[in-house]
Parts: C-alpha cells; structure tokens; sequence
C-alpha cells in the first residue's frame, strides 16, 4: 500500500467517523479477539458476531477478527478474563450495563474500573408484559390487581436488571411480587407463554416473536416517549403503539441496558482510539442499522465523557435499589 | 393431512442439487468437528454461522443443521474408539461401545452406533411432521416444578438400577451435585464454591470434566494393567457393516422404547443428555441382557444412541416453535435465525412456511446422508483400533489436553481435566460408577435451579409437584423406578429368604 492510498483511506475513515482527533495513529498488528461476556445465541453474542461480520465485510481493520464466548458466571467469566489481560489491546470485550452492576451485589474478582469503556452501542429497552388473555387492558388495571394478589414476575437473572426493574416497579406502585429468576429473557417469554408466570419485564427482541404468536402483549414501556415507529409486530399494533409506563401511571420515566464495549485496563490512549474510531465507522454502515432494526434496540454512540456520565448515574441508580433489598456485597 | 402436503412442498426445496450439495458439505464438516478434539458441534457452528450471513435463510439453516447431524455421528466414533464422549449425550454411549470396540469389534461397535441413530433421528422428524402444533402445546405445560419432575425422573432411572451398591452411587451423584453448584448461582446470583479461584466463577465445563474422567481416567488404568497388550486388531470389514446394520432389528423393542424416551424428552425440556442416559438405565434393567450391559452389549448401544438422536431431532422444534433452545448448538443457530431476521415464536410455521417445511424436509434428507456418509468412514475409523497403544496413548493425552483447553482458552481447564483423570481413575480402582456423576454435572444445577424456582413459586410447599396431573404422573413415576428394585427386593425376601439372603451378599 503506498503513501497515497493509506492517506486516502484515513481521510475517508475520517469522514466516516465525523471529527476525530488525529489519533489514529495506532494500527493493530495481529489478530483482534471479541470477548462476548454470554454464551453463544445471547444479544451480547449476537452484538459481537454482527460487528464482526461489518469489520470483515468492510474491511476495516487488516486484522482478523475472532469471536470467543465467556459467558461463565452470568459474564463474570468474560469480565475477569479482561482484568488478567491488562495492557493487551488485542481483546476487546462486548457487555451490558451488568460490568458495573454485578461487582455491586455479587463478589466477582473484577470491577468495571479494571477496564477502559470504549463505547456504549445500542441500548435495549424494557417492557412490561402480560399473557395474552390476561385481563389487563393497561399497567393500571395489572397494578390494580397486583395490590390484592401477589404476583409471580419473572426475569433474567438474580439481582441483574431485569430484578432492578422489578424491585423498582414494586416501590413506584406500593405493591410486592414474588420473583423467579430464570437464565435467559428466551425462557422467561416461554414460561409466561405457559401461564406459570403472571408477567416479566423482557426486552423487545426476547418476546417478538411471542407477541406475533399471541401468547403475550406488552402494557407498556419504561421510555420517556413512545418507541420509535417501526414495522408493524402484530396485524394492528408496533412498538410505537405500545404506551409508556408514565403515560400509564407507572412513574418510571427510563430504563434501559446499555450493550457496551471495553478493552482492558492499562491500554494507551492511542489504542483506546483506534476502537473507539472502529466502532464509529461500524455504526455508519447499513448494515448495523439493519442489525439495530431486526433486533428492534434502539441506536446511540456514547464514548468517553457521556459514557463516564452515564454509568455513574447508572451506578448510583443501582445503588440505591440494591441497597433498599439487601445485595450490596461489602 | 395439510402437513403432509407441506412436508411435499418442503422435499421439492430441500431436494435441489444445490442443496444436495450444502447437506454433503454440513455433513462431511460436522462429522469433522465431531471427531477433530474440542471442536463439537456448537463451536463448528459458530465458525460456519458468519459464511451464512448472506445466504437464504433455508439454505442457511440446511447447511446448519447438516452440520449438526454430521457432528452429532462424529462425536458418538471418540465415544467409541477411545472412551472420550465429544458431546454430553454421547457418554452413555462409551459404557458399551468403548469395551466392544476394545474387545476387537470396533466396526459392529460404530455400525450399530450408526444404525440405531439413524433410526432414532427418524422417529423424531416423523413426530415433528405429524404433531408439530401438538407437541408446541405440551411444551408451553411445562413450568419450574415440571422441569424438576422431568430431571427427577432422569436421576430416578438412574439412580435404582445399580450395578455398584447403591450407596456409592449416592455417593458418586452427592459429588457430582458439588461440581455443578461451583460459579455463579442463577437464584440467588452468588458466587459458590470457586475457593478463592478467581476463573472458578465460570462453573466446571462438562466437557473438561468428562475428557478426564473418562479419557485420561481410562488411560491410568490401561497405563497400569496391560501396557503393551492393547492394540486391537480388526480387519477392515465392509460385510460387518452391513451385518451389524442387519441384526438391529433384534433389538426392535428396545429400539423402539428408545426412540420413545427420546422424543419424550426432546419435546419436554429434559434434553438429549438426560433422554440417553434414562434410556440405558431403562434398558439396562428391562432387557433380558442386562446383567451384561457394561461389557459391551449391542443393546447397550442401541438405547443410548436411539434416545440421543430421537432427542436432539425433537428438541429443534422447541427452538422454532417456542424459541427455547434445546442443546447449545440449537442455541447458535437460533441466534442465526434472528441475523436471517427470522424470528423463533409461535408465527414461524404460519409466516415462513417455506423455511419451516424446507427445514423439515431437510431433516429427512440430511439424516439419510448423514448415516450413508458415516457408514463410508466405518471401516476408517475402526482401522484407527490397530495403531499401537504407545502411539495411541499419547494422541489420547493430546485430544484431552488440547479439547480441555480450547473450551474457554484457559490452562485452568486443563489442569482440572488432568485433576479429573485421577478422580475417574480412583473412581474405577474402588468400584464407584462414572455415570451418576456425570448425569449431576451436567444436569444437577438445571434439576436446583427448578427445583428452587418451584419453591419460590409455592412460597416454601412441597405441594407444587402434585399441583397438577402432568407433574404428579412424573413424580409418581420417578418414585416408581426409585423404588421398584427395593420392591422388588422385598418381595424376594418374602418369597426365598434363603435365595434371597444369598443375592443379598453378592450385592454387598
């Protein structure tokens, strides 16, 4: 490659990714492993895979990338993997919001500032969700119901998001559940499909195809506004027509999971750059917009002081519900 | 009689040359995978799924799927050859296939396998044909206490039958149980068991588990019996092929009964791992051989291999119906799914009727050429049986080295495979059975997980499994096969207390 054609090809990576500072001066000289912190078919996985496929589809590092899963331990294993990789920016790591919050309740041997934050990618919004014979026509008319009987919610995990949002809705609405931690937002759709749940907080991608089925229906989204427009999921309905919880009466304004991307700790500026600058370019491409719309996420770039931001009023909001149920580990 | 019409619709898909061609292709890289150490299905899969991102979604899933077939023959030929089970649901295949193959029959071994598998994926798409809506709705029953009622009814099976005094085998399965709780716990998200180890958190991979047990364990003992004495020699044999393929029919009932098992759990949650291991121990105490099983019996084989495949067809239809994956390869291709933008639910049999019947259809065809492909490499794989045991013996140390490490690239995992070695070997020099242990690691946290769900359901009361008919008929019939032997004991006792009093000394 000569001169010519290297400085061409910055220039156009500069117009692609808007103004950048003149940092890309490190390039990566061996292979580039993608770290996805959940097994195989999980929406992290899936994140990794697809910016795997635009890097390579493009070409926009030399490199080869490598996709490797460690999903051990609801993500600790992938987390701890990158703590005992300081200094090495060859492993990039694909995760959620759960790099700040597990370090709070359980006592995994990593913290999120054993890491260096690249950038948080899409975010995945949180519905509530009811059989779809259910009685329910609104959130009201649930929370209602939920005041004279105690209902059996279901969610992802212990003491991750999906039981956050749980405990949340609990303290807005002066009602108490009991809740079921399952593995995955996948099994959880099942089991209200099933009728052995009355409702779960899931994301939009892991009770899509259960709403077309119409074996579930959401109530409604813990948004500040309304979804954006998309294709219609059902005959009559899209997630734009679902209404949010405030709209509702469910004071709970915004929630929602980060998918975020790391190196590990100790890297230099420059090759914190040179990702930061990748994922920018991998965003710009038709590609991740069909990958954001398929998965029906909702798109966003945040990356150095917004990111910083952002976790730590995350981190402050989690703290405080972890700390009114007990799961604060000392 | 409109899936039949479907499924035609379907073969005039699936049966195109370009196909043709992708099924013979998933098929020959399956069986790679399969055979080639610590690759498996899931991780072939994985590897093959970014080629497909620009394919049709049904030419996708056929090269996939084929894959997965092929992977799946694979893993059952190191189960037999050399005791390493590739997969979870191939252990059960090495308690007779591996001594048969070692008692110079390694081509009947591999062929029987072979058959019986065949056999068993083919029950299984004829049930997905027939009863796909059906099965769908037994599915959606199945809540946290009917998970713990099926996984109850898989140890049950195991448990009673014996072989070894049944206290080692409480034993055995107590211990099993501890190496599934090791990491991170889905009720409570603590962290159990990792003894300081930072990488503990992750949990034991069964794959490493077993690589030791049984690949490196087997070695020890071999190492110290008969150092010199263990090549095999078997002639390259294409009539025993066809022989062995020919005497299945004898084993038509336990065939059959198999394939049952199998189905049964594929739909269920259980699973193919816990459907071979309750079809060997059913097998082992109703067939009229089954004093022998562990000797390398033909049934012993059939059972394990019927349920496995029976199982692992069925469980594909949870995935597409439901979207609950069955096996951690049904997991990576659902996620291709999403990427294909399909998506798994109730609506892909009304929405994607091409994919789906093509899908289906393509399970016909690719098993056909899965079995016919498999048969071919018999007398290659068994001729493996005559390299020495000095050449043999450090390939076997490779496989399991280089298999432990590649799960999660981690050197950890290979010193607990070699730690794994030793517990199988001294499990071996003291008479303690092998497979109760490793139906706990693979299948104990997820029996927990339910079983504790179950309780936070019914706020403490163990009335929940007796809440309705489904759940009750299960643990009635777990409580039948854990008890019928001691029953069956007692009645003796009553009848013979001389003949009786004797048998009771053989045991012990």
């Amino acid at each position: 490659m000569n001169v010519t054609s290297k400085l061409l090809l910055s220039t156009t990576a500069l117009l692609l990714a808007g103004a950048i500072p003149a940092a890309a001066a490190w390039q990566p000289q061996k292979p580039i492993e993608f770290v996805a912190t959940a097994g195989p078919g999980g929406g992290t996985d899936n994140l990794a895979r697809a910016v795997q496929n635009i890097i390579t589809k493009y070409k926009l590092t030399d490199q080869p990338v490598v996709v490797v899963n460690k999903g051990g331990g609801s993500g600790a294993e992938g987390y701890v993997y990158a703590k005992a990789s300081a200094g090495d920016p060859y492993k990039v790591i694909f995760g959620t919001s759960n790099a700040w919050q597990q370090p709070l309740v359980s006592k995994v041997a990593f913290n999120y500032t054993d890491l260096t934050p690249i950038a948080a990618m899409a975010q995945d919004e949180f519905l509530l969700w009811v059989k779809q014979d259910a009685p329910y026509k609104t959130a009201g008319d649930f929370l209602k119901a939920a005041a004279a009987t105690e209902f059996k919610v279901g969610g992802a995990q212990s003491k991750d998001t999906d039981e956050v949002l749980t405990r949340m809705i609990e303290k807005a609405a002066r009602v108490k559940f009991t809740y079921i931690p399952f593995k995955s937002g996948a099994e959880v759709a099942v089991q209200l499909a099933g009728g052995h749940i009355d409702a779960h907080v899931n994301n939009p991608s892991e009770s899509l195809g259960q709403w077309r089925g119409s074996t579930q229906r959401p109530l409604c989204a813990f948004s500040p506004k309304r979804l954006p427009q998309g294709p219609k999921v059902t005959a009559t309905e899209g997630w734009s027509d679902v209404p949010t919880c405030v709209e509702q009466g469910l004071a709970i304004s915004q929630y929602e999971q980060p998918r975020t991307v790391w190196l590990p700790g100790k890297v230099s500026p420059e090759q914190a750059a040179f990702y930061v600058d990748l994922m920018k370019k991998v965003q710009a491409t038709p590609e991740w917009k069909d990958y954001i719309e398929k998965t029906s996420q909702v798109n966003t770039f945040l990356t150095g002081a917004a990111l910083d931001d952002f976790i730590k009023q995350d981190l402050e909001h989690v703290k405080q519900v972890a700390g009114e149920q007990g799961w604060l580990v000392k | 009689m409109e899936n039949l019409q479907s499924l035609l619709h379907g073969f005039t898909i699936a049966i195109t040359v370009p196909h043709l061609t992708l099924m013979v292709i998933g098929v020959l890289l399956g069986i790679l995978v399969g055979v080639l150490p610590g690759l498996g299905a899931p991780n072939g899969v994985s590897l093959l799924l970014p080629l497909t991102f620009g394919m049709q979604p049904v030419s996708a899933i056929i090269l996939l799927s084929s894959m997965y077939w092929g992977a799946l023959f694979g893993g059952s030929v190191t189960s037999i050859l050399f005791n390493i089970p590739g997969e979870p649901s191939s252990v059960a295949t090495t308690f007779d296939g591996y001594p048969m193959a070692r008692d110079g029959r390694p081509t009947t071994a591999l062929a029987t396998a072979f058959g019986s598998a065949a056999f068993g994926a083919l029950v299984g798409v004829i049930l997905i044909t027939f009863l796909a809506s059906w099965v769908a709705q037994v599915a959606l029953a199945f809540g946290p206490p009917e998970y713990f009622a099926v996984y109850f009814l898989a140890f049950a099976s195991f448990v009673g039958m014996g072989g070894a005094a049944p206290i080692k085998t409480v034993v055995a399965l107590a211990i099993g149980f501890a190496i599934a709780a090791i990491g991170i716990d889905t009720v409570s998200g603590s962290v159990r068991l990792t003894m300081g180890i930072d990488e503990l958190v992750k949990g034991v991979s069964f794959v490493v588990a077993v690589m030791g047990l049984f690949g490196i364990g087997e070695l020890l003992i071999a190492v110290e019996e008969e150092f010199q004495a263990r090549a095999v020699s078997s002639r390259v044999d294409w009539k025993e092929v066809f022989r062995a393929l020919g005497r299945l029919p004898r084993h038509g009932i336990a065939l059959l009964r198999s394939a049952a098992i199998g189905c049964w759990m594929g739909i269920t949650p259980g699973g193919p791992t816990a459907a071979s291991f309750m079809s060997y121990g059913i097998a082992k105490r109703f067939s009229r051989n089954g004093a022998r099983f562990g000797t390398g019996e033909a049934e012993g084989i059939v059972a394990p291999e019927t349920a496995d495949h029976a199982a692992g067809t069925s469980a594909l239809l949870p995935m597409l119906s439901l979207g609950i994956p069955g096996s951690a390869t049904a997991a990576v291709m659902m996620g291709g799914l999403m990427i294909w933008g399909l998506n798994p639910g109730p609506m892909l049999f009304v929405d994607q009727k091409d994919f789906v019947w093509g899908l289906i259809a393509s399970m016909y065809v690719g098993n056909i050429v899965a079995v016919v492909l498999v048969l071919l490499t018999v007398p290659v794989f068994a001729a493996l049986m005559r390299i020495p045991f000095a050449v043999i013996a450090p390939l076997i140390v490779i496989i399991c080295v280089v298999g432990a490490y590649s799960v999660s690239n981690s050197y950890l995992d290979v010193v607990l495979m070699l730690g794994f070695g030793v517990v199988g070997y001294l499990f071996k020099k003291l008479h303690y059975p092998l497979a109760p242990l490793v139906l706990a690691i693979v299948i104990g946290d997820k029996a927990e997980d339910a079983f504790r769900q179950a309780m936070l359901m019914s706020k403490g009361s163990l009335g929940i499994f007796f809440a309705n008919r489904l759940v009750t008929t299960l643990v009635l019939a777990a409580m039948a096969l854990l008890l019928l032997p001691l029953a069956l004991h007692v009645v003796r006792l009553l009848r013979k207390p001389d003949e009786a009093a004797h048998e009771k000394v053989r045991i012990i």
